[in-house]
């Protein structure tokens, strides 16, 4: 049983080692348009493995993904001129880093879905906050980004993902993974055992927000224009959500087809039919809660389960 | 003439305020007593809108007339969407805190479904039509009729659920729903029914501000949100499953975003987070609700 597991560990480390050096090499043999569509679906991976290495194990629904995302953005918006690119980007990951730092030691300690309206009032507060400073004190609106060229933005997308794949797998095996799990299940007994939950919860929140403010900053050049309506979009909040919910919140491979299959699609309808999209976002969502609660994995799972049955009854 | 500037703000304050405590009662029946966070509260005041207007400009209905065709429409759409979503999600949740997760993605996916439907049908531009905007003169001001109507309106339904709520039976066994669901269930009360009822009425409600709406502003598929925020804080305000308290909230906040607005205008709605944040963080039951 061990010697199988590990055989499936290294195959699947084998494969992701392959996936990552034809992601490197991409460039080569894709045309631009396929490379912008790739940086796309690395961007909604980071941001849905992000949401789901906190809210996934916790039951902490965050929606304050916008908020994090959009600070990201102003960074860039803000030094894109005066600073290097790949400065740019760690210091919007910082930024979102110390911002979910303090949103945590504040509200984490509020409990369930008191969580959830807190962070959806963050985002829009600072949404609005934003819109008031640049209308009142800078008296614009929105804002011009320096332009980056796709292949160090793509570069750039490939080493978050990277490191986000490699934080959250490590953080999932860890000790600190396993504290995560027990404070969903029961935050009291976390707590009864030891586990420092404030800690835990705030750290883990913290870390997420990094790769999403790093994410925000990288694709706000590829935007040019920026106004407080685009950069804090409630949608990359909502995005995630859906996405991790759909692959299956409770697995990395789930989230991460997730993301891949829903970016696809909504490249392929978003600028034809948005609002179709729309509405197929708001129907995979609901049929995926009524009836496939571990999403793509889950249904997986179901029918591994149910081959299972059929095998046993089989004389 | 300060007075009378004075005057016109908290006038036009409580008039507001009456709109947001009717969305609030609804809110707060849904998410108070159904324990369903329901983020698409707004669409429904977006869907009442539009139908109104659309019931008024091509067929000349009288939007508060409407409703008699409207209300029981969404009542009866509210109630299978209760029992068709939301009761299964209760059956598959295994705790109270799971069921309540999983019913605000849910009624996030409701929220798209709904915007976009209108979105096909009515388009993105914004619409509006005239209805009693004759104007009168009180305590030396001039206020349109239709929004005294409105407060007049928001005002006697919500006095109206009110005694429901505390004269009939029907309203003693939300009121019981709303305290304890378990014990409710222990002496006797079809709690899935009363739940479902609980969300139908909210739905309801969002109907008749919608109309009360259309008649002041101008109305788009996207003017649900906005509405869906207010009444959360509303509700959070006076106090989760205080029926009563969310009218209040709703006044405040009716009172305090046209406050802000006579001062600076954009931050209205900074004004609301603001309050919301604080008493979240600071108290969290509510001016009203007990302490914890």
């Amino acid at each position: 049983m061990n010697r199988a597991a590990a055989l499936l560990r290294s195959r699947i480390a084998i494969f992701l080692l392959v996936l990552v050096a034809a992601a490197a090499t991409g460039p080569i043999y894709l045309d631009p348009f396929t490379i912008i569509s790739v940086t796309n679906i690395f961007i909604y991976v980071v941001i849905t493995l992000s949401w789901a290495l906190f809210s996934g194990p916790t039951q902490y629904i965050s929606i304050a993904t916008a908020a994090f995302f959009g600070i990201g953005i102003y960074t860039s918006a803000l030094a894109g001129e005066s600073m290097p690119f790949p400065l740019v980007v760690c210091l919007g990951g910082v930024a979102s880093f110390f911002l979910a730092f303090l949103v945590g030691l504040s509200s984490l300690r509020l409990k369930g879905m008191y969580f959830t309206i807190f962070t959806f009032g963050l985002s829009e507060l600072v949404r609005h906050f934003v819109l008031w400073w640049e209308t009142t004190k800078t008296g614009t609106v929105g804002r011009w980004v320096v332009q980056v060229d796709p292949l160090p933005v793509y570069f750039t997308m490939l080493i978050i993902l990277i490191a986000t794949i490699a934080v959250c797998y490590a953080i999932r095996r860890s000790r600190y993974g396993l504290a995560l799990r027990s404070i969903g299940q029961s935050e009291e007994a976390a707590e009864h055992m030891g586990v420092n939950t404030t800690a835990v919860k705030v750290g883990a929140f913290a870390v997420t927000a990094l790769f999403v403010g790093a994410t925000g900053s990288t694709m706000a050049t590829r935007w040019t224009y920026i106004d407080p309506s685009i950069a804090f979009n409630p949608l990359f909040s909502f995005m995630p959500i859906l996405m991790a919910t759909f692959g299956g919140i409770g697995s990395m491979t789930g989230q991460i087809l997730g993301a891949t299959v829903l970016t696809l699609l909504a490249d392929l309808l978003l600028t034809r039919f948005p609002y179709y999209y729309m509405l197929i976002y708001g129907v995979v969502l609901v049929v995926v809660i009524l009836f496939l609660p571990g999403g793509i994995m889950g249904l997986r799972r179901a029918l591994k389960a149910l081959r299972r049955r059929e095998s046993y009854a089989d004389p | 003439m300060h007075l009378g500037f004075y005057c016109d703000i908290i006038i036009g304050g409580l008039i507001l305020g009456g709109l947001y405590g009717l969305t609030a009662v609804g809110l707060s029946l849904q998410y108070g007593v159904a324990r369903v966070l329901n983020v698409s509260h707004g669409e429904f005041i977006m869907l009442g809108a539009l139908a109104a207007y659309s019931l008024y400009t091509f067929l000349g209905i009288n939007p508060l007339l409407s409703l008699v065709v409207t209300g029981p429409l969404i009542f009866v759409l509210a109630f299978a969407i209760h029992r068709i979503m939301f009761q299964r999600i209760r059956r598959i949740s295994p705790t109270p805190g799971a069921f309540e997760g999983n019913s605000l993605l849910a009624s996030f996916g409701l929220l798209f479904i709904i915007r976009n439907i209108a979105l096909l049908s009515w388009g993105p531009n914004s619409r509006g039509y005239q209805y009693l905007s004759q104007s009168v003169r009180a305590f030396g001001n001039v206020y349109a009729v239709n929004r005294l109507v409105a407060f007049g309106l928001a005002l006697c339904a919500g006095i109206a659920f009110y005694l429901f709520l505390v004269r009939t039976r029907l309203g003693k066994a939300i009121r019981a729903a709303a305290q304890d669901r378990d014990t409710a269930q222990l002496v006797g009360i079809n709690i899935h029914r009363v739940l479902g009822l609980c969300f139908s009425i909210g739905a309801f409600m969002a109907i008749l501000a919608g109309s009360l709406v259309s008649m002041m502003f101008e109305i788009t598929p996207n003017i649900g949100l906005p509405y869906t925020i207010i009444a959360i804080i509303a509700v959070v305000l006076g106090g989760l499953g205080n029926i009563l308290g969310s009218l209040i909230g709703g006044l405040i906040l009716g009172l305090v975003g046209n406050v802000v607005m006579a001062f600076s205008p954009a931050l209205s709605l900074v004004a609301y987070y603001v309050i919301f944040l604080l008493l979240i963080l600071l108290r969290p039951t509510g001016i009203l609700g007990k302490r914890a």
